[in-house]
């Protein structure tokens, strides 16, 4: 009946020899047992800085946009760079969810859940930026095309700013809808194995009364293919609206047909940078090194060497299409990049995004767990100076030298942006503790074609001669 | 819906799930359902099952997105408030596409998943009855209804020659109803 027969040469996707039984008791264990110290103080820390997010923006809405360190000739700066950032990070979740199921990627089943929770808060956390950086947050409703008292006025539909508008909220929700139907199953594990009143009501009612007959499955797995071919062209789309924020301006630097293929790898290149960071995390303190094995790992980083040379790529091609097309304000652009004021964030992006990534051509680096962790973050830091290059360094040198300014930071832009981290790590702690990290049931559902025992049995078959291999899977049910 | 009474047995592996599936169909006795704890490949097709058509209607309410957003955004533009935006053609497809695009998607997926929930029978506040507290971790339950011209014994004994883990008989409510998984319901105070 397993129509999937996987050789024993390949890395197994779960170790330790583990039956079904096991599956459900190591995935539940950090959800039925007390939170440890470490989980308390990472949400209290948390907290804090998102309270300290909150008041920034707080301080922010109430004084107005002057608090921050933008001006009229840099109109966007951290503001922008960490929507877009957030945005990219979330993109990694959905290709792992929804790609890796189109391309039948069974280790996908080790990382999608804890993926797809980050895409969620990441996204939740972008949100925040083009909601705040509006100033008079209180007419943000004019921005949805809702019936109103002034005409009615509609929002103009040519702008990218309001493709954008409609391309988060159906990404938010999307995923939002990907996500929870997965985990309904699975709160219906935990909800037959809780010992107390409370969890039994909160964790029914979670999984809206799923009981799992073969109907049920069925539909469950139409939707999650469905919902995986729409969610494809959704991460692509999305974050090319985003690129076309830039990209459909008039503004050196910006005007470039490059923008949707380069900022799209750059998100994956993040996203998956984030989600090791987040799950080499997550194994450690959860003791899930059997579920999210060194093979999880190593296939992230393959895609993070990959993207990151798509990136390193496109950095090029923008410098060669500066000089081929021989126009001076493009190559003023990039020259006041390279050289000028701003120079050291140029050179940091290069360094993080296309220098360090190439350290994973080597198998060693790339099954290295420190080596792989402290990328990560090299990675994001990269990132994040590639959404700064790109806005405030081709904003302070435009078309007119009189407009030449310089941009730095103030302190609610960073206590924004620290709200943000804050928010995404109280949401991920919560989820941690009280949602299965992994998914339980795809984990079930690969146990017997590519767990360890399943490849141990296939050796022993493999040993047999092709005739007795056939007589045995044609009598197979 | 209707209290009945149900046999089920339980198995721990595919195998013995698929020969008793089989053997029941062929039987005669009322297969009533098989409980499984993740998607078991095969197994629609042993009960006999159809094809789920839920994908139509995820492309019905994507339809209706694109439909919805080309049009909304084509009367705006040429008929309730046409504003020129730096010489830009009152009608331009290309600036639609992308809201186009997304509220199609959206419209698959929210239709979709509510039509899913819908289809299943499941939403927050419903309750059914669980025939093992296993069924969601490692056990397959085959379930079967014993009617009033059905003999138990007999059941029960063909049931035990599939090689269970587990037997017994159940009374239980069928379908759903609006309760809390934390209380007792009155038909599990009846014993079987």
């Amino acid at each position: 009946m397993h129509l999937k027969y996987e050789s024993f040469i390949r890395e197994p996707l779960v170790d330790g020899n583990k039956t079904y039984k096991d599956v459900t008791a190591d995935i539940c264990r950090p959800i039925e047992q007390k939170p440890s110290k470490l989980w308390y103080f990472g949400l209290v820390v948390s907290l804090l800085f998102l309270g300290f997010g909150a008041f920034s923006v707080f301080w922010e809405v109430y004084w107005g946009i002057g608090v921050w360190g933008i001006n009229h000739t840099i109109g966007w700066g951290w503001d922008i760079t960490n929507f877009v950032w957030w945005v990219g990070i979330g993109h990694a979740g959905t290709l792992i969810s929804a790609i890796l199921l189109l391309f039948r990627q069974h280790w996908r089943t080790g990382v999608n859940r804890a993926a797809e929770a980050m895409t969620i808060f990441a996204v939740m956390c972008a949100g925040q930026f083009p909601i705040f950086h509006m100033g008079r947050v209180w007419d943000a409703m004019y921005v949805l095309p809702l019936p109103n008292t002034r005409g009615p006025l509609w929002p103009n539909f040519n702008s990218a700013l309001l493709w954008d508008v409609f391309a988060i909220s159906t990404y938010f929700t999307v995923s939002l809808l990907f996500w929870y139907s997965g985990l309904i199953p699975d709160f219906a594990t935990i909800r037959d194995r809780a010992k107390t009143k409370l969890r039994k009501r909160l964790y029914g009612l979670a999984s809206f009364g799923w009981t799992g007959t073969a109907k049920n499955w069925q539909r469950f797995e139409a939707l999650s293919l469905v919902l995986a071919g729409l969610s494809t062209p959704l991460v692509l789309s999305v974050h090319t609206i985003v690129s076309f924020d830039f990209a459909t301006s008039v503004i050196p630097g910006w005007h470039a047909t490059i923008f949707p293929p380069y900022f799209v790898a750059g998100a994956i290149f993040s996203g998956f940078a984030m989600v090791n960071t987040l799950l080499i995390l997550v194994r450690k303190i959860y003791r899930l090194e059997e579920y999210i094995t060194m093979g999880h790992i190593e296939a992230m980083n393959k895609v993070i060497v990959l993207t990151g040379s798509i990136v390193g790529i496109a950095y090029l091609t923008e410098l060669f299409m500066a000089w081929y097309s021989q126009v001076v304000y493009e190559q003023e652009a990039f020259k006041w990049r390279v050289l000028g004021p701003y120079w050291w964030s140029y050179w940091a992006m290069m360094t993080c995004n296309v220098v360090s990534p190439q350290f994973f051509w080597f198998k060693k680096l790339r099954r290295n767990i420190v080596f792989s962790f402290i990328l990560s973050i090299v990675v994001n830091i990269g990132m994040w100076f590639e959404r700064f290059v790109i806005i405030a360094t081709t904003l302070y040198r435009d078309y007119i030298p009189s407009n030449w300014s310089y941009y730095s930071p103030t302190w609610p832009e960073l206590g924004f942006y620290l709200g943000t981290f804050g928010l995404f790590f109280t949401c991920f702690l919560l989820f941690s503790k009280y949602f299965p990290v992994i998914a339980i049931a795809e984990i079930k559902f690969v146990l017997k074609t590519t767990g360890d025992k399943a490849h141990e049995d296939n050796l022993a078959l493999e040993e047999k001669s092709l005739e007795e291999f056939i007589h045995i899977a044609e009598h197979a049910h | 819906m209707a209290v009945k009474k149900f046999a089920i047995a339980c198995y721990d592996d595919e195998a013995p799930l698929f020969d008793a599936v089989h053997k029941v169909r062929h039987s005669g006795y009322k297969l009533h359902d098989v409980y499984t704890p993740f998607p078991v490949h095969g197994l629609d097709q042993a009960m006999g099952l159809k094809e789920t058509d839920l994908h139509v209607a995820g492309f019905i309410f994507g339809i209706t997105g694109t439909s919805t957003a080309l049009g909304f955004m084509s009367w705006i533009f040429t008929s309730d408030w046409p504003i020129n935006y730096g010489g830009k053609p009152f009608f331009s497809l290309p600036a639609m596409i992308p809201i186009t695009f997304e509220l199609t998607v959206m419209f698959a997926a929210v239709g979709m998943v509510l039509t899913y929930c819908y289809l299943n029978q499941i939403m927050p506040g419903v309750k059914k009855h669980v025939f093992h507290p296993r069924q969601s971790d490692d056990l397959f339950v085959v379930v079967i209804e014993v009617t009033e011209g059905t003999d138990e014994a007999e059941l029960m004994n063909f049931l035990n020659s599939t090689n269970p883990v587990e037997t017994n008989v159940q009374i239980a409510e069928e379908g759903w109803w609006y309760g809390r998984f934390d209380k007792e319901e009155e038909y599990q105070k009846q014993l079987a």
